[in-house]
């Protein structure tokens, strides 16, 4: 399968500290991959950079930024705005050929249609984080970066939305998301980049995480991955 | 830049508290302003407690001034609202309905008739500092110049005694005899005296009392210019070096359309680009949907457009109230116009270093609110180390120039508009960079 995305090389300083150290991998059409480590690690550095939001000290991403869609960890949206206006907005920014079907389509795909006249302000955590998604898809980019999509949710918003992000890999879209829930990662993720101390320690399917087992606890796994690589760190 | 313009428009238009102050506030702001210079007393208003018995007089010479012509005098320099007793008018000061009052002693022209002792007043007053010191001013101009009144009414008392003197006639004061000789016609019938009486000791005696005599009557004639000399020793004439003076009432207007059109604009510009940040949209919008200098144009540009149009109808609405030269209302618009233009830039760098909309509006209105003030300190009321100081401050932020501007718009009045405008563009570029810097410091 052809890469639709190749970070290589990626490495963010702010001032003293580094952030991201050659980080390399590609990604496929269609794959949904997780990035996770602990707080720190340079997940939403790393996302940023892919976004287009950050520029990186040196390395590459091969695409541009209006190839990816972006949606922050906290949801970007003009609360005095219905939510039809924030995706019409979004959509003549990104310059996008048909704003009204270009709305239309994300108003239908996040079932968010009988609410397109409510101002965003007024919308529930779950609701607003589906527009704050659709505002990332509006200009239909091959690839999706969302930092930590569902950390302010409650379970029931939670699994509808990991609903619509499902489709959207399975309609294509590439998806690359970080998060601090293991459990997500094992029921969504096709791949997970493990990241500590802004280096890429693991990339792969996280069952094949070393100390993982099947059908146990991908969690425990993580942690004592990451304890290892500390210990050999400071060793 | 249009659908993001159109986005700020919908989010004004949905700020219902913040709408209804656009609208509300130069309506406010020009009736007011309106009201205050065009129903503002001329005068202040003094009670005057006149204990003087009515009829008396003041004796100069021959002549005498009827006391009240003082309080006439008095009178005329104020808003006098006569009174009974001093106590009253200390109760009409209390209540607030006059902001003094002025009691003419009942002794006040055995006083002056005395020769070794001034007429007294006694001056009432009450309030704050703010208080006391307007009406110590306003009280003490009114009363110099009932004085200066009084005092040329004494000289012409004295001048017609003095006149009486040397022509000689009927003195009219009580007991004088009738038909006096003058003191100019004495040298003549002494010399012709003189001429006949023969050598002597007699006749030198007689030839001295003429010299006095016609010493006496030159020295007399002259008195009567040294006279008007004494009552104003010093005629004072004004000239203006540079432009053409600016009446207070129209400087006020331009001060409140100035301060007016820098609050609402400096505080829309640096709200408006700190609420994108608030709202986490700024990343979103600077990851090539929006250059930064188009984000930071369109806040300036809007901000700018917004408080043009609320200066505008603030300098239209007084102007019922004010007489302003419509005939210069090209030179207001490009007046405004500029400082519209720097305040915004002035807001957009404000905005690009605060994080919230409150964090703005706060750090917007603590830096114009003393701009402002500064702005307005006379040259002479300050030392000249703070006045430098003073004039730093003032030239690198935009509110200086616009009053200039607006000033030599509105009353033509110096510095030259086009220095002014120039100094505007230039704070305009200047703080545009500054919010450029800060935008990207700040991502």
């Amino acid at each position: 399968m052809s890469a639709v995305l190749r970070v290589q090389g990626l490495a963010k300083r702010y001032g003293e500290l580094l952030a991201l150290s050659d980080v390399s991998f590609d990604v496929s059409t269609g794959e949904m991959v997780a990035i996770v480590g602990p707080n720190g690690a340079g997940k939403t550095t790393l996302l940023s950079i892919i976004a287009g939001i950050q520029q990186p000290t040196s390395g590459e991403v091969s695409t541009g930024p209006g190839e990816v869609g972006w949606a922050p960890q906290q949801s970007a949206l003009y609360s005095k705005l219905s939510v039809a206006e924030n995706l019409e907005l979004f959509a003549r920014l990104e310059r996008v050929q048909d704003p009204r079907a270009a709305v239309d389509r994300m108003l239908e795909q996040t079932g968010l249609r009988e609410r397109e006249r409510e101002r965003v302000g007024r919308l529930s955590g779950g609701n607003r984080q589906r527009v704050n998604v659709a505002l990332g898809l509006i200009a239909d980019p091959p690839v999706l970066a969302l930092d930590e999509p569902s950390a302010s949710l409650d379970p029931g918003q939670r699994e509808r939305l990991w609903e619509f992000i499902g489709r959207l890999a399975a309609g294509g879209t590439t998806v690359l998301f970080s998060t601090h829930n293991i459990g997500e990662v094992q029921r969504h993720a096709g791949r997970m980049l493990l990241l500590g101390d802004g280096r890429l320690l693991f990339d792969g399917i996280p069952a094949s995480l070393p100390g993982a087992e099947p059908g146990g606890d991908l969690e425990q796994a993580v942690v004592a991955f990451l304890r290892e690589h500390e210990a050999e760190g400071t060793g | 830049m249009r659908s993001l313009l159109r986005k700020d428009l919908l989010i004004l238009g949905r700020s219902r508290l913040l709408l209804a102050l656009l609208v509300i506030y130069p309506i406010a702001i020009a009736l007011l302003i309106g009201f205050a210079i065009s129903r503002s007393p001329s005068k202040p208003r003094v009670a005057i407690v006149d204990e003087t018995p009515p009829g008396q007089t003041v004796r100069v010479g021959s002549q005498r001034v009827s006391v009240s012509q003082y309080a006439q005098e008095i009178f005329k320099q104020v808003d006098a609202v006569p009174v009974g007793s001093r106590e009253e008018a200390i109760e009409q000061i209390k209540s607030g309905q006059v902001l003094a009052a002025v009691v003419i002693p009942a002794n006040i022209a055995a006083r002056i008739s005395s020769d070794v002792s001034q007429g007294n007043l006694e001056v009432l007053y009450n309030g704050d500092a703010l208080e006391q010191s307007l009406v110590q001013s306003s009280l003490e101009s009114a009363l110099a110049q009932a004085n200066l009144g009084f005092s040329e009414q004494i000289q012409q008392a004295a001048a017609k005694a003095i006149q009486s003197l040397l022509t000689g006639g009927n003195l009219g004061s009580l007991g004088a005899p009738a038909d006096l000789i003058g003191l100019r016609e004495i040298p003549a019938s002494l010399t012709s005296i003189i001429a006949r009486t023969p050598a002597g000791a007699e006749r030198t005696e007689l030839e001295r009392i003429n010299t006095f005599a016609t010493f006496a009557a030159e020295n007399l004639a002259v008195s009567r210019t040294v006279l008007s000399t004494i009552s104003q020793p010093i005629h004072v004439t004004s000239r203006l070096l540079h432009g053409r003076r600016t009446p207070l009432n129209t400087f006020a207007v331009v001060v409140a359309v100035s301060i007016s059109l820098m609050f609402v604009c400096v505080l829309q510009a640096a709200g408006g680009l700190a609420l994108e940040r608030e709202e986490n949209t700024l990343s979103r919008l600077l990851r090539g949907l929006v250059s930064r200098e188009g984000l930071l144009a369109e806040k300036g540009l809007l901000a700018a457009a917004c408080s043009f149009v609320l200066a505008f109808a603030m300098l239209a609405g007084v102007g019922a109230f004010v007489t302003l030269d419509w005939s210069r209302v090209g030179l207001w618009v490009i007046a405004l116009a500029f400082g519209a233009l720097a305040f915004g830039a002035l807001g957009v760098a404000i905005g690009a270093l605060a994080r919230e909309v409150r964090a703005a509006t706060l750090l917007a209105f603590l830096l114009s609110l003393p701009l402002a003030l500064l702005a307005l300190v006379p040259a002479g009321a300050v030392s000249g180390a703070f006045l430098g100081v003073i004039n730093v401050i003032s030239f690198v932020f935009p509110f200086k120039a616009c009053l200039q501007a607006l000033d030599c718009a509105v009353n033509s009045a110096a510095p030259p508009l086009p220095g002014s405008l120039a100094h505007l563009a230039g704070l305009t570029i200047l703080f545009g960079l500054l919010a450029r810097a800060g935008l990207s410091r700040a991502e």
